[in-house]
């Protein structure tokens, strides 16, 4: 754990107008590390993944990414060297079918030098590679899955093929907003084996999540944000035992029993 | 009623679905459903000028070549790229000014001053669009619609450029059959290129930059370099358009900034379908020759052409392309609910 951190972030601060986002959040992800944020609505999650990947430009502050200084550089500049989010609300090319989805972030510079010119290198064209990373992400190879427009492709799958583009870009850390929301039950369960087979291929990943269980069984570490504050970190079991955690998270003892519990 | 515990169910057609792949070609059935619209369409614009009865006739089919020309232009980047460009007077005026200055004082004859006219005027408006190319919708077309109104006044007020008498003496193609053609050929090049094109792995950068440009900057992609090559192809069909009308009109006035070549490709890509490429054109093919029929009426004629278009976006809103790809690859029946 002596190592440099691969993401650290120092004292970002960010308003909107009158309102506070993020103030003075700090924190530093390992190489290979599950980094949970939590914290209720409003408190700054999704502002921080926006800042760090630069879609929103910081008020101050600093972000490093593999000891390099990243702060407010362009996004596409950012995913080039390897850093790629996730959206909460999903964000494929609708009138594109699903495996042609892929061809866009195939065709990034970052893609095409790893890649070749066609794509894919000894391979095969893009439409192969973007085929085969389906697959790995739960795509049907044989099934029309892959081939459907992504307008009619259901939450489920939209939310894989979030994480397939990250994966295109074969990136080193992936900050996923969200990526268990708006899923149902036996789709999270598919989903967890899909976080922990990244994180095994050495994959960094940075999880904002409100689904603790299945963040938990995968997070090695969690920040706590409320009002754009960071209020705590440490291990999941540490957190959750923080009284202040309790409160500003989850509102009373009886909520968090029942967390636990469910 | 009857029709009230039915439904009409659209089913494409199994020799769709059949040459749909590529490697689906096996019978001259498949391959002639796949060739014959094209051929048709091919065909029938290199038989055009044969089957005009006069010289005036003959001019107009290279004017709607040039329209047709701004109609792709303005299709591609409307329903491919998400960009609404109200610029094609400005294209034209461009292309035909640098095609103009390039003939009058360097002595370049049509053949050369066209192509390099057609580079450097798309690499000029290219680069005045750049600072316009991060807004989107109706805000860059308001921007596009500015700048021939600016280059108009800036002609007119400074006197440069011929002032308002334009460029006069510019050289003209050696023969009418030659413009006809030429042009002819230009267009279908452009609307078969443009068709690959999009299908292409950049064109679907530019639909995924359409569809959802955040993603694409999340992807490592720059909208703005792909939004400016996608500005120059448009602009340099545009500026292709200009020189190519100042080599027939033998000058070039202020008239080539006017509004009618950014409002009549819009007009046809609505009559002929937008994102289909080939609907704008044949739009052009339609409206251009009606306004020249129209004539006779005199002012009367616009009065005339709105209620066609009014028509045309009551009854046919989706386009006649959309109505007729439609038709061709898919059945319809009637089906009990």
């Amino acid at each position: 754990m002596n190592e440099e951190p691969i993401l650290q972030v120092a004292n970002a601060n960010k308003s909107f107008g009158g309102v506070q986002a993020l103030r003075d959040v700090s924190f530093s992800v390992q190489q290979g590390q599950v980094f949970g944020i939590i914290g209720p609505n409003g408190s700054g999650k999704t502002t921080l993944i926006n800042c760090i990947t630069g879609f929103i430009k910081m008020d101050s502050g600093k972000v490093l990414y593999k000891g390099k200084e990243i702060s407010n550089k362009s996004p596409n500049h950012i995913a080039n060297l390897g850093l790629t989010r996730t959206f909460q609300i999903m964000r494929p090319y609708y009138s594109l079918p699903a495996y042609k989805n892929l061809i866009v972030p195939l065709f990034s510079p970052r893609a095409r030098k790893m890649g070749g010119w066609r794509g894919g290198g000894k391979l095969g064209d893009r439409g192969t590679v973007s085929i085969d990373i389906l697959e790995e992400i739960g795509f049907e190879r044989d099934s029309f899955v892959p081939y459907k427009l992504a307008s009619s492709l259901p939450t489920g799958y939209l939310k894989r093929l979030e994480l397939a583009r990250c994966l295109a870009l074969r990136p080193d850390l992936i900050l996923c907003d969200e990526v268990f929301s708006g899923l149902s039950m036996s789709e999270i369960a598919s989903m967890v084996p899909l976080i922990e087979k990244l994180q095994m291929d050495g994959i960094t990943l940075v999880m904002i999540e409100h689904r603790l269980r299945e963040l938990f069984r995968v997070a090695s570490r969690v920040m706590v944000l409320n009002f754009g504050e960071k209020l705590t970190e440490g291990t999941p079991d540490e957190v959750m035992a923080d009284e202040r955690v309790k409160e500003a998270y989850l509102g009373s003892e009886k909520l968090l029993d029942y967390t636990f519990e469910a | 009623m009857e029709t009230t515990d039915k439904r009409k169910e659209r089913l494409d057609r199994g020799i769709k679905v059949r040459t749909e792949g590529i490697y689906a070609i096996s019978s001259w059935e498949e391959m002639s459903y796949l060739l014959l619209p094209r051929l048709v369409l091919i065909v029938g614009l290199l038989l055009l000028p044969l089957l005009m009865p006069s010289l005036y006739w003959n001019r107009v089919i290279s004017i709607v070549g040039i329209y047709a020309l701004l109609a792709l232009g303005f299709d591609f980047l409307a329903h491919f790229v998400g960009l609404v460009s109200l610029g094609g007077a400005f294209f034209v005026g461009v292309g035909g000014y640098t095609a103009a200055i390039l003939n009058k004082s360097l002595g370049l004859p049509p053949l050369l001053s066209i192509p390099i006219a057609t580079i450097v005027g798309a690499t000029v408006c290219t680069l005045l669009l750049l600072p316009a190319l991060p807004l989107r919708g109706v805000y860059f077309a308001i921007v596009t619609l500015m700048y021939p109104l600016v280059f108009l006044r800036i002609i007119e007020a400074l006197n440069i450029l011929g002032g308002t008498d334009g460029i006069l003496g510019v050289a003209s193609f050696p023969s009418t059959w030659m413009e006809q053609y030429l042009i002819l050929f230009i267009v279908i090049i452009a609307l078969f290129g443009l068709r690959r094109l999009v299908n292409e792995d950049i064109g679907l950068v530019f639909r995924g930059v359409k569809d959802n440009d955040q993603a694409v900057r999340a992807s490592g992609l720059s909208i703005t370099l792909y939004k400016a090559i996608a500005v120059f192809i448009t602009s340099a069909l545009g500026c292709l358009g200009g020189a190519y009308f100042v080599h027939i009109y033998m000058v070039a006035g202020i008239s080539l900034f006017a509004l009618d070549y950014s409002v009549i490709p819009i007009a046809a890509t609505v009559i002929g379908g937008g994102g289909t490429l080939v609907g704008p054109l044949l739009g052009c093919f339609i409206l251009v020759p009606i306004s020249e029929l129209l004539r006779a009426f005199g002012t009367l004629r616009i009065v005339f052409y709105s209620v066609i278009l009014l028509a045309f976006i009551m009854f046919r809103s989706e386009g006649i392309m959309v109505y007729a790809q439609r038709k061709y690859h898919q059945f319809e029946r009637w089906v009990k609910v």
